[in-house]
């Protein structure tokens, strides 16, 4: 097989797998919640079980609601799942992942969280504002911090294209980098800030005025309601893999080594995703939810470790010069 | 085609048109009313077609005159960045003036606003022509003037008065230290033709001092912090089409002046040089776009946020000048195609959402973002070009303005490579306030879009909107195709700014045009890449697919029904968020150190049927500290001055016997 067909099918994998497991991986983490806390907890295909119900029911939509409010949720879908579609999962060099680099895949987020924010606002609620303002405020801490860790990828890795920076960490004498590790630390901050996860959000909450996204989409019912779920399930498995392909490359398979490879590539990227889900778990019950006005310090964290990791790796350039 | 003589023939009808048209505007306006934007609109294609040839076939052509001073005479060029910036220019007197066409209904104020906005494009065009001090400074001052009489147009509102005043004073001080920057850079050899002053050369003192003079200068009309004052009270006073041509428009100009001055006439730069405009365009996005968050008035809000893109220009503006000084050519001109990509996307978007301000001020008679609400019902049209404008300014893919921005980021992700410790700390932090700048101004815009066009109408007045007419929509559409075209085909953009590169750096960036599926690539070796046009099709397919899958086999059913609301529904459109509670969080913590905000609840005794009242006080600490402050030691200066109005004739004669005595000492001493 040529290796364009080869990494068009690999881009095409991509894109279902990313969408099958999606849900499974929000599933996990709700199981290991659950367990942890002494109840049976949902089978793993709950999930999956209440997409479907959702997207089968009628949509019951305000009478206050503009077109914004029925186009938003299949944006935001579309978006997700494209970003998701540019992070390296098991292979690299698929077909389309030179359409965006990693800076491109923080921008169709910001895009996904723009028409989310504003369908937030469309019907006229109390509660569609505060989640949406909320949530603005969230994203003004954590792009920043976001940026700076990878504006240190690119320090190390010399440029900012995923698929190229997870090359070279693969390729990487294994050596313990301090500044590599801040800016980890950076990352699974911000990535707890955008999937709305504990301490920042609480996914699991109805009726709090703490609550950020789920006050956000209160409005949406049926299979617009069933988009913003599979979206957000969507952007979990993106930060995972994305974290994953930054700090454990390895598995990682060139898209030419061929499907027998990519089996073995989309095992060990599953085995990361289940671990992520369980680490998650267990993080989302050993910590308490915090003040809305708190997270600004939580985030401003990661925008210091982040720039302190930058910081760091000029000096030690500085020093082997 | 592409003959030298026609692109000048044909810019100087343009002009030559846009003046005439003024001045019989002014004489006979009973008559021309009606005739002005037409001709204004033929004009500015017909200078855009110009520009657009100059700029595609390279053309570099000046003409001069021994007309004008005495051994100055008068020198006209047309360069590759007169070109470019005569392109921006034009598209946006262009679809003033077609927005102009459906302006019926303030006639009493149109004998004032015609003439003025036809002189206002000529001079603009002029400053971009000139090629001498001289026709320059002239030019600029016919652009501030007419631009003034635009802001005062509308002379009964105090407010008006009081941003033409400030404003006058403003542009009276930029003058100043344009002519200071000139009269620095010709030396006391005074050869004030831009080509003599380029062969100057100067020591690094004049060259530092002159930087700061075109700071001063082109930077407060460009609106750089901490000369910006005038801006936000100037722009939103205009009539909305003016507005979109000052704020969208003019301060391109005054980039433009910046960018010859220091780029082109000023000589090699310096590594300090470049540190003082990177620090001044990350405070000035920074702070711009803080201070329109906490704007509820929506044409002052987007002024304010012309502030914050002058300072990410600025902010690529820098970064050419570090690598520039560098010897780093090709990063110089990505930083600078950077800077000029995003002059490119600053005007057509902020063009867009002033006309769409005034297509909302036109249909409800409101600034004030708070009585607005739900204009996406009433105003359909309106709603997606200014929907479109939002995406655009938010720096969101796949419009342009996320390219400028993106393409900055690339040149900032290349300052490791510096040499200086000092600039490799300094950039990656421009780069964090940049980020930082974006993301405010994404929340800014959902503020913006979601309070006035989303929700439920919060006046009689909004809920009485109606859609405006057809030359003002195609005015907005046009913008809007711009910037998704721009957004989509970013390489034809970077290719078309190559001649500007080459001119004021001499490098530029890989050809982008030729690479396949027309990806950008603008630095080879790092192999980052972005591709807007395949990533709005995937955007705009998966979409699709999802929503033709699910209505396919799962359901289509819809049904209205009054909001959710958590079971407790309120029918007062006053229980929306508003535009200062959407605000709050930032507000709370970034402003509470910045603008010193300080909130007061006054909440009335338990029984009382008092309504509670929150309000918010915030300090603006650089119009204090740099304003109000010095003006009020002027006012105390003047006032002890006053004692020598009053003298007798033997006083005046001793204090005219002082002066003379000390100018004598002073030439002494420096001779």
């Amino acid at each position: 097989m040529s290796d364009a067909l080869l990494s068009f099918i690999g881009q095409g994998c991509q894109m279902l797998l990313v969408l099958l497991v999606a849900p499974a991986v929000t599933g996990l983490t709700r199981l290991v919640k659950a367990r942890l806390m002494r109840r049976k907890g949902p089978p793993l295909l709950q999930v999956y079980s209440d997409l479907i119900k959702l997207v089968r029911k009628e949509a019951v939509v305000a009478d206050s609601a503009s077109w914004l409010f029925r186009v938003a949720p299949y944006l935001i879908f579309a978006l997700t799942w494209v970003a998701a579609s540019l992070v390296p999962t098991f292979a690299t060099g698929l077909l389309f992942s030179w359409t965006g680099d990693v800076i491109v895949i923080i921008a169709l987020l910001g895009s996904a969280r723009f028409f989310l924010a504003l369908a937030g606002m469309d019907v006229g609620t109390s509660f569609g504002g505060i989640g949406s303002s909320r949530e603005m405020m969230i994203a003004t801490l954590a792009e920043p911090a976001m940026l700076l860790v990878v504006l240190n990828m690119a320090l190390a890795a010399g440029t900012t294209q995923l698929p190229e920076v997870a090359k070279y960490f693969i390729a990487a004498p294994l050596a313990i980098r301090v500044s590599l590790a801040l800016a980890l630390v950076a990352l699974v901050i911000v990535a707890l800030a955008e999937n709305a996860r504990i301490p920042v959000d609480n996914p699991a909450t109805h009726l709090e005025l703490t609550m950020v996204h789920e006050a956000m989409v209160l409005e949406y019912s049926g299979r617009h309601l069933a988009m913003i779920e599979a979206a957000s399930q969507l952007k979990l498995v993106l930060y995972i893999s994305l974290i994953a392909s930054l700090f454990l490359p390895f598995g990682i398979m060139p898209v030419t080594a061929g499907p027998l490879a990519w089996a073995t590539a989309g095992l060990a990227w599953l085995a990361k995703l289940a671990g992520a889900a369980i680490i998650l778990g267990v993080w989302e019950l050993s910590i308490a939810k915090m003040r809305v006005f708190r997270v600004s310090e939580f985030l401003g964290g990661a925008f210091i470790f982040a720039f302190l990791a930058i910081l760091l790796s000029f000096l030690t350039q500085e020093v082997l010069r | 085609m592409a003959d030298p003589e026609t692109v000048l023939a044909m810019l100087a009808t343009a002009i030559a048109t846009l003046l005439t048209c003024s001045l019989l505007a002014a004489a006979f306006h009973r008559f021309t009313l009606g005739f002005v934007y037409p001709m204004c609109l033929s004009a500015a294609l017909a200078a855009l077609s110009a520009d657009l040839i100059a700029l595609l076939s390279g053309i570099d052509v000046g003409v001069s005159f021994p007309i004008g001073l005495p051994t100055i005479g008068l020198h006209f060029r047309v360069d590759a960045l007169s070109a470019f910036f005569g392109l921006v220019v034009n598209i946006g007197i262009a679809a003033a003036a077609l927005y102009g066409f459906g302006l019926d209904q303030k006639r009493e104020l149109s004998p004032r606003v015609e003439p003025f906005f036809a002189a206002f494009a000529a001079a603009m065009n002029l400053v971009l022509v000139a090629d001498d001090a001289f026709g320059f400074l002239f030019a600029w001052e016919l652009m501030s003037v007419t631009s003034w009489a635009l802001v005062i147009a509308d002379h009964r509102s105090a407010e008006a008065r009081h941003a033409a005043h400030v404003y006058l004073v403003m542009a009276a001080i930029g003058t100043m230290a344009l002519l200071f920057a000139f009269g620095g850079m010709a030396g006391p050899a005074g050869g004030y033709a831009f080509a003599s002053i380029r062969a100057t050369h100067l020591s690094p003192l004049i060259a530092g001092l002159v930087l700061v003079a075109a700071l001063v200068g082109a930077g407060s009309k460009a609106g750089i912090v901490p000369v910006h004052v005038w801006l936000p009270l100037a722009h939103p006073a205009a009539p909305s089409h003016v507005s979109a041509l000052m704020s969208g428009v003019m301060t391109k100009v005054a980039v433009y002046g910046f960018i010859r001055i220091v780029f082109d006439l000023l000589g090699a730069p310096t590594l300090w040089s470049s540190m003082i405009v990177l620090v001044l365009g990350g405070a000035s996005a920074l702070m711009g776009v803080l201070y329109a968050l906490m704007q509820h008035d929506l044409k002052r809000l987007l002024a304010y946020h012309t502030v914050e893109n002058i300072g990410i220009i600025f902010i690529g503006l820098g970064l050419a000048l570090a690598f520039d000084a560098d010897g780093m050519r090709s990063l110089a001109a990505l930083a600078l195609t950077a800077a000029l990509f995003h002059v490119f996307n600053h005007s057509l978007f902020k063009g867009l959402l002033f006309l769409g301000s005034g297509a909302v001020l036109h249909a409800t008679g409101e600034r004030d973002m708070e009585k607005m609400g739900g204009l996406i019902h009433r105003m359909p049209m309106t709603a997606v070009a200014f929907l479109i404008g939002c995406v655009a300014i938010s720096a969101l893919p796949p419009l342009n303005g996320f390219v400028s921005e993106w393409l900055t980021f690339q040149a900032i992700l290349k300052s490791p490579e510096l040499p200086q410790l000092g600039l490799r700390v300094l950039v990656p932090t421009i780069g964090a306030v940049l980020a930082l700048s974006a993301a405010l101004a994404a929340a800014c815009f959902v503020k913006v879009f979601g309070v006035s066009f989303l929700g439920r109408a919060r006046s009689e007045a909004a809920m009485m909107a109606h859609e405006v007419g057809r030359p003002a929509l195609a005015a907005m559409f046009a913008l809007s195709a711009l910037c998704l075209a721009s957004g989509l085909l970013p390489g034809a953009v970077i290719d078309a700014l190559a001649p500007a590169n080459r001119l004021l750096i001499g490098a530029r960036v890989p050809v982008q045009l030729s690479l396949p599926w027309l990806s950008v690539v603008p630095i080879p070796e790092s192999h980052s890449s972005y591709n807007g046009l395949l990533l709005a099709m995937f955007i705009v397919m998966s979409a699709a697919l999802a929503g033709f899958v699910i209505h396919r086999l799962a359901s289509r059913g819809l049904r209205r029904a009054p909001a959710w609301d958590c079971g407790f529904p309120d029918p007062s459109p006053e229980t929306q968020y508003t535009a200062s509670s959407f605000a709050q969080p930032i507000r709370r913590v970034f402003a509470t150190s910045v603008f010193s905000a300080r909130e007061t609840v006054e909440m009335p005794p338990p029984g009382s049927l008092e309504t509670a009242r929150m309000s918010v006080r915030l300090t603006d600490h650089i119009w204090q500290a740099l304003y109000v402050q010095p003006a009020g030691m002027v006012v105390a200066a003047a006032g002890r001055l006053n004692a020598l109005q009053f003298l007798t004739i033997r006083r005046y004669l001793i204090l005219m016997f002082i002066a003379l005595i000390v100018l004598m000492l002073i030439t002494a001493i420096f001779e």
